[in-house]
């Protein structure tokens, strides 16, 4: 059978520079003397240290435990000595800092002890829980967590299994080797993920670009039934997941939508790979290949551990000597490093070496003629510059009209702007803004429920107050009436006060004393003038405390990550 | 500069720009070859005005004024006026409306990319309603001397009627609307001098150039195809109605397309994509209507070409247009959208 393809709109054709990595095969980088591994690196909740400093691991060991269902495992990525388990900066385009585990190699390599899984006697959900604890995530370059993606969705069923080979992005060439050198791995682990989502067809698509690998690629899967390797035209960003679905199956995934829900879903042949690995060899995810490329005299891919420096790891290639700084993706969505020094996470599929040479700088910024260009080159259908103008002038309501957030951020709009306008960047500060707006409105609307809640509270607590001090000077009332009838001889009069109330003597001159101090101490409360125990001390003793008080605030703010980006 | 993507196309305003001017450069040949040279000096008379007051202007607005003047889209817009002008109007007629078109149409709007009308076609449209009669003096066919054109242009006075000749539109209109005359549409164009063979003597030819340039333009995708062929389609497809149901008054659809500014305005005019719609449903409507605002006015109007006021009354509906031709998003095409950070 052969697939008919179908067509996305928008992309563009820059210069592919593959050919410079791909020549030689996947080398094996040199063991780090330290690595530093990031505890969260997949979407959804960072993970749990399981570690102290000073504590000995083995490679493959588990270092961070997932957080509920929705996060990935951490893995030593050799063995040796935890250093420090603390905040560090991670390869972030905002050099965000998140709690990492800093490992000194001990040279050994002493694995864990291996358990294979035979996958034909597992269920899908058992397989589901042993790639979470794999730490197995998307490793295209959005690490969403696997076992995340394999769970049926709206429609019940995947039926259709794409399998993304297409590495659109310019220069990145660690898909390509790996398919080359890696076919029959791959097929394996396509074998489980079709096992686990019980697909019924799956679909490699490959750009035909790289001939090699669909050779490679079709003679590791001529035997599976059902499964076939289709060449997808090259054109950027046809590997991007929403574009590949597109041109394969014809369906369209819409921002905020699942391909689960659709019967269809989507995983990189790297991931492929270590699904193999972590079923069965029960290897957990410790390496991944990275493309060294741009400005260099050796580029070509390596094999690195995670939480290898990307320093260290670019040296392999020799950068050259007007090489000004490093960019962590492929040249049109990667970012330039604030710092070599980090670490590579599961995310990090090539590291480029830029020079003004090899990536002039833009020209000047000039105003929108309007000229159509963006429109044409977007893949998401969105008029781009409609949302350059929305974004500019912070109209975000209507930038979410025009649909910002379908914006893959590819950049195929900057890429064409004659005016050399960095229409990213408007959109990233756009969608960025909003969150913030969003998360801000989400706190000050459950300070508001928190305030109309206390409120609510405090005068139902008023009413009951008042309604058994009325019901207590009622009885007392009554008490003393029902006295002073009994005296008179007369028959007590029936009373509208509550029958559950036991009458009670009037009050006396104590227990108003004892109200008095008491709501007396309720309005010092309400005030806030609690006196603290550091209230008496000298301005120095005082200004110290507040600068501790900072670091510790500071150190929580880097222990945690913002739950929406993905690292 | 931290921020992907780090490559970029090498394609720039000035790019554009050049690319426009250069389509012209036909059409300005077989212009001089029928007409004299003179319009060479109109050119430069209008590219001088506009680069004098777009370089006072980005002073003005303190600008970087070197970056703005390289554009090259005053000269765009100086050429344009050139070429819409009779090309023996005086000097100063030239010079004041490209003035107005880059210092009122365009900077007082906020320069490039900011003006909600087309430079060019204001200047037009000023200059007819304030100088009518400059305004419709054009060549006559075989009025080729080079001294005596420049005489007319410099020395501020009305030509001699040897030398001037009502453009094809004007002549046409003006015979049908004598009512005693009582003449046709074929025996006008058969009768008078400056009817060719297809539309008016010269002007016709000059068309052909234009579309040739136009079409280079498309190959170079610097326009799309929307706009020349949703205006010469429905001002031929009017034409054609008209003209079957009266040929003795209405003109047939070649010698609309070909005559007056529709050549000229279909690809390089209407296409200005700062002051029209961008959508591509929105370029179809907008280019619809420049087409049926044009036969309108200059079948029934006062003016011999109703092009111009068909592109600003247009672009007076672009933002509307617009809004209502979004087309679908990626993934949305059976719905709405439901994008939500």
């Amino acid at each position: 059978m052969i697939a008919s393809l179908f067509s996305f709109k928008g992309g563009v054709k820059p210069a592919a520079h593959k050919d410079e990595s791909a020549q030689a095969p996947i080398a094996q980088a040199p063991l780090p003397h330290r690595l530093v591994v990031p505890l969260r690196q997949s979407a959804g909740g960072a993970p749990l240290p399981l570690v102290k400093a000073g504590q000995r691991v083995l490679k493959g060991e588990r270092i961070g435990a997932p957080e509920g269902n929705f996060s990935s495992a951490i893995h030593a990525p050799t063995s040796g000595q935890v250093l420090a388990v603390e905040a560090r900066m991670l390869p972030h385009p905002s050099g965000l800092s998140a709690l990492c585990v800093v490992i000194e190699a001990d040279g050994d390599e002493r694995w864990i002890d291996l358990v294979p899984t035979n996958y034909m006697t597992e269920s899908p959900d058992a397989l589901r829980d042993i790639l979470r604890d794999a730490g197995i995530v998307g490793l295209g370059g959005a690490t969403f967590p696997s076992h995340l993606k394999l769970k049926p969705g709206a429609t019940g069923r995947i039926e259709t299994l794409i399998i993304n080979g297409a590495e659109c992005e310019p220069w990145i060439t660690c898909d390509d080797r790996l398919m080359r050198e890696r076919a029959d791995e791959i097929a394996r682990g396509i074998a489980i993920l079709r096992h686990i989502a019980s697909a019924e067809r799956v679909l490699v698509g490959i750009e035909d670009n790289k001939p090699q690998a669909i050779a490679a690629m079709r003679a590791a899967l001529a035997t599976s039934e059902g499964v076939e390797v289709v060449p997808v035209p090259t054109r950027y960003p046809a590997g991007g997941e929403r574009q590949l679905i597109r041109v394969l199956t014809g369906i369209e995934i819409p921002y905020g939508r699942y391909g689960t829900d659709f019967g269809v879903q989507c995983f990189n042949v790297a991931t492929a790979c270590s699904v193999h690995r972590a079923i069965d060899l029960g290897q957990p995810l410790i390496s991944r290949i990275v493309t060294l490329a741009g400005n260099v005299e050796r580029p070509g891919n390596v094999e690195a551990l995670i939480g290898t420096p990307i320093d260290e790891l670019l040296k392999l290639a020799s950068p050259k000597a007007d090489t000004d700084r490093t960019i962590l993706g492929g040249p049109m969505m990667g970012f330039a490093l604030p710092r070599t020094d980090l670490p590579v996470t599961k995310a990090a599929n090539c590291i480029l070496a830029a020079s003004p040479a090899l990536f002039p700088p833009q020209g000047a910024e000039l105003p929108c003629i309007r000229c159509g260009a963006c429109t044409r080159a977007c893949p998401a259908e969105l008029q781009p510059h409609e949302l350059y103008w929305f974004s500019r002038a912070k109209n975000f309501g209507k930038a979410q009209e025009y649909g910002i957030f379908d914006c893959i951020e590819c950049g195929c709009c900057a890429y064409v702007c004659p005016s050399n306008i960095r229409l990213v960047d408007y959109y990233r500060f756009a969608k960025s803004s909003m969150r913030a707006l969003e998360r801000e409105k989400a706190v000050a609307d459950a300070a508001r429920e928190r305030f109309e809640l206390r409120n609510l509270r405090e005068e139902r607590e008023k009413a009951e107050k008042a309604a058994r001090l009325a019901a207590k000077t009622a009885a007392g009332r009554q008490a003393a009436e029902g006295a002073a009838a009994k005296a008179a001889g007369a028959p007590a009069a029936p009373q509208a006060a509550s029958p559950e109330e036991k009458p009670l003597p009037a009050l006396d001159e104590q227990k108003k004393a004892l109200i008095a101090a008491a709501i007396a101490r309720v309005e010092t409360q309400k005030v806030g003038v609690q006196p603290r125990n550091t209230d008496n001390l000298t301005p120095e003793k005082q200004a110290e405390i507040r600068e501790i008080e900072a670091r510790r605030n500071k150190v929580r703010e880097l222990a945690k990550t913002p739950p929406e980006e993905p690292i | 500069m931290n921020n992907s993507p780090h490559v970029h196309l090498p394609i720039s305003v000035r790019v554009i720009m050049l690319k426009v001017l250069v389509a012209l450069l036909p059409g300005i040949a077989v212009y001089v070859w029928f007409f004299g040279a003179a319009i060479l000096v109109q050119i430069a008379l209008a590219s001088t005005a506009a680069l004098a007051g777009e370089a006072a202007m980005l002073r003005l607005r303190r600008k970087p004024v070197g970056l703005f003047l390289a554009d090259g889209s005053a000269l765009v817009t100086a050429w344009l006026i050139a070429l819409t002008f009779p090309p023996i109007a005086p000097w100063w007629l030239i010079v004041s409306a490209t003035l107005f078109a880059i210092i009122v149409a365009k900077h007082l709007y906020g320069g490039l990319g900011q003006n909600p009308f087309n430079p060019a076609m204001v200047a037009f449209c000023v200059s007819i309603i304030a100088f009518p009669a400059l305004m419709s003096q054009w060549p006559a066919v075989g009025f080729t001397d080079f001294t005596a054109q420049v005489r007319v242009i410099f020395e501020s006075q009305s030509a001699q009627d040897a030398v001037t000749m009502a453009t094809p539109l004007d002549a046409l209109r003006t015979s049908l609307h004598t009512p005693e005359a009582r003449a046709t549409v074929a025996g006008i164009l058969g009768s008078h001098a400056t009817f060719g063979n297809i539309g008016g003597k010269g002007w016709e030819w000059i068309a052909l150039a234009y579309l040739a340039g136009g079409l280079w333009l498309l190959q170079q995708r610097i326009i799309t195809w929307h706009v020349p062929v949703a205006f010469l389609g429905v001002l031929a497809a009017i034409a054609t109605v008209f003209s079957l149901a009266n040929s003795d008054s209405f003109a047939g659809p070649t010698f609309h397309v070909v005559t007056g500014g529709a050549m000229l305005g279909a690809f390089f005019i209407a296409t200005d994509p700062v002051s029209g719609a961008t959508t591509p449903r929105g370029k179809l409507i907008f280019a619809a209507g420049v087409a049926l605002l044009t036969w309108i006015i200059r079948t029934f109007g006062a003016y011999p070409d109703g092009m111009a006021f068909g592109v600003l009354l247009m672009n007076l509906c672009v933002p509307l247009i617009d809004m209502g031709t979004q087309p679908p998003v990626f993934g949305h095409k059976n719905g709405k959208k439901e994008g939500k950070p």
